[in-house]
């Protein structure tokens, strides 16, 4: 389900890093939680962006959700297709559903964030702080 | 989120079905309650085209007997009860001493001496002491939110679903009618009323019926295309029809005329509780005034964002959210009335931008007739 190759933060974002460049988006989790998703709203190409930092939401029908920066660095693409359709990003939220990618500023910043099977106890507890 | 364990959280009869269906669940004024089984949007648009079936068993029931019982549901409520025909339900107002709101109700006029007020959930207790302080009528008044399941079938295709299960003529039960009767083999109260917008039926009946009717609909509707739904489309499905929700657009320090509520408002009908403020606030007139608005980019205003008129905050949003079936977002505020005229350009703070929207007619959704 969450693919080995990427890294994961607590608020439920994603990352794959190539070098010097990552794509980032949210997880399946966050999307499920999300429900329906109806608007992403997402930076400029350029912005500057710090680690923690909001740069841009999720529009669910319930809810908006931050998305917060799992690395500090340049904003170099947005997934401009997610404007006509945002859906996608319940459908595909680690696939064709990124939101964002980036050039990174430090790439040892993503050292710090959950590998995939950390990010899954991680949510199995959650779940169970949800139904407890 | 910070949420009450589950486990204190009421539940209705029907609690463990949602689970086995995959519903995700949401505490709502106390209750656990589906929020959505196969998703808000594909469920709002099977009300607005096929059928819908929600359990709605949270909402409260409270009955009111005895020869005191017009009385009582007169000086309580805002509509006038007096004008209600054996079989006819109406929109009302429970009042406070001031005119403002303890709850919005439906009351049905089950006989000459025996009223059903269907009320929300979370203000069930509350309601029900409120209308015992008020009953100097000798009526007798029943919290009777125990004795009842309720489900709701919404949608063009309701009638159909529920005509097979009833030797009861449905065509013979007129909006905002009801007729006891025989639903499935459990005797029942159905109701031509909703919160949808759309043709569609409430149904009241005893709890112990309720998997049986909830099992035997779905499976029968399943074929036209009627699916089980959730508050969360109840939801957006009230908001398109323009209808208000407690909590959101009405509360204790909201009148029926700031509410756009002024028809169920019947001054004409004699003292009522309330009604010398609400004589006052009417030839004085209001201070904010309940509008639809619509959004003019893709954000969406939602409840508790400030709507700013020529720069300076005027009122708040009450409800904001999509419109599926309008492709468009909207929502409810109180603005001034000077600044209330339909066309009217206002902005919406959406965390520290402001994004412009527009005033509107409501109900933002009609159904096709």
């Amino acid at each position: 389900m969450y693919p080995s190759d990427y890294r994961y933060t607590k608020d439920h974002e994603w990352i794959k890093v190539e070098g010097s460049s990552g794509t980032i988006g949210i997880t399946d989790y966050a999307q499920h939680e999300l429900g329906d998703v109806v608007f992403a709203e997402l930076p400029k190409v350029g912005a500057l962006i710090k680690s923690g930092e909001s740069f841009g939401t999720v529009e669910s029908v319930k809810a908006v959700s931050d998305i917060f920066s799992p690395v500090s660095g340049e904003i170099t693409e947005i997934n401009s297709a997610l404007m006509e359709s945002p859906e996608t990003i319940n459908r595909d939220p680690h696939g064709s559903a990124w939101l964002v990618k980036m050039r990174l500023t430090d790439p040892q910043e993503v050292s710090g964030l959950m590998d995939a099977a950390s990010y899954e106890t991680y949510i199995a507890g959650q779940a169970k702080e949800h139904s407890a | 989120m910070i949420t009450p364990a589950t486990a204190l959280l009421r539940k209705t009869a029907l609690h463990s079905l949602h689970r086995r269906l995959g519903a995700k669940m949401v505490n709502f004024g106390g209750w656990d309650m589906p929020l959505e089984y196969s998703g808000i949007l594909s469920e709002h648009e099977a009300v607005r085209t096929r059928a819908g079936l929600f359990d709605v068993s949270h909402m409260g029931e409270i009955e009111i007997r005895g020869s005191g019982a017009l009385l009582l549901v007169e000086w309580v409520t805002c509509n006038n009860a007096a004008r209600l025909s054996v079989g006819q339900a109406h929109y009302s107002g429970l009042m406070t001493e001031r005119g403002t709101f303890v709850d919005d109700l439906l009351v049905h006029k089950i006989s000459d001496t025996h009223y059903l007020l269907c009320v929300n959930a979370s203000n069930q207790d509350g309601d029900f002491e409120h209308i015992v302080s008020h009953n100097k009528f000798e009526a007798e008044v029943e919290n009777a939110g125990l004795r009842y399941s309720q489900l709701a079938i919404q949608g063009p295709r309701a009638k159909q679903v529920l005509q097979a299960f009833t030797a009861l003529s449905l065509d013979s039960i007129r909006y905002y009618h009801f007729a006891p009767g025989e639903l499935d083999g459990a005797p029942c109260l159905i109701a031509r009323t909703g919160y949808t917008g759309e043709d569609g039926f409430e149904i009241y009946f005893d709890p112990e019926f309720s998997a049986r009717l909830w099992n035997d609909l779905l499976d029968a509707g399943q074929p036209l295309g009627l699916i089980p739904c959730g508050l969360g489309a109840r939801n957006t499905l009230r908001l398109e029809a323009g209808m208000c929700l407690y909590g959101h657009e009405i509360d204790g320090t909201t009148t029926p005329f700031e509410a756009g509520l002024g028809s169920i408002c019947k001054l004409e009908k004699g003292p009522f509780l309330g009604s010398e403020w609400l004589v006052r606030q009417k030839s004085a007139g209001i201070e904010r005034q309940l509008v639809g608005f619509e959004m003019l980019d893709r954000r969406i205003g939602r409840d508790g964002y400030p709507v700013m008129i020529a720069g300076e905050e005027a009122g708040r949003v009450t409800s904001g959210g999509p419109a599926p079936c309008l492709k468009k977002n909207i929502g409810m505020a109180y603005v001034p009335p000077r600044s209330s005229r339909i066309g009217t350009d206002i902005e919406i703070g959406i965390r520290g931008q402001s994004a412009e929207a527009r005033i509107v007619a409501m109900p933002f959704y009609k159904r096709p007739r």
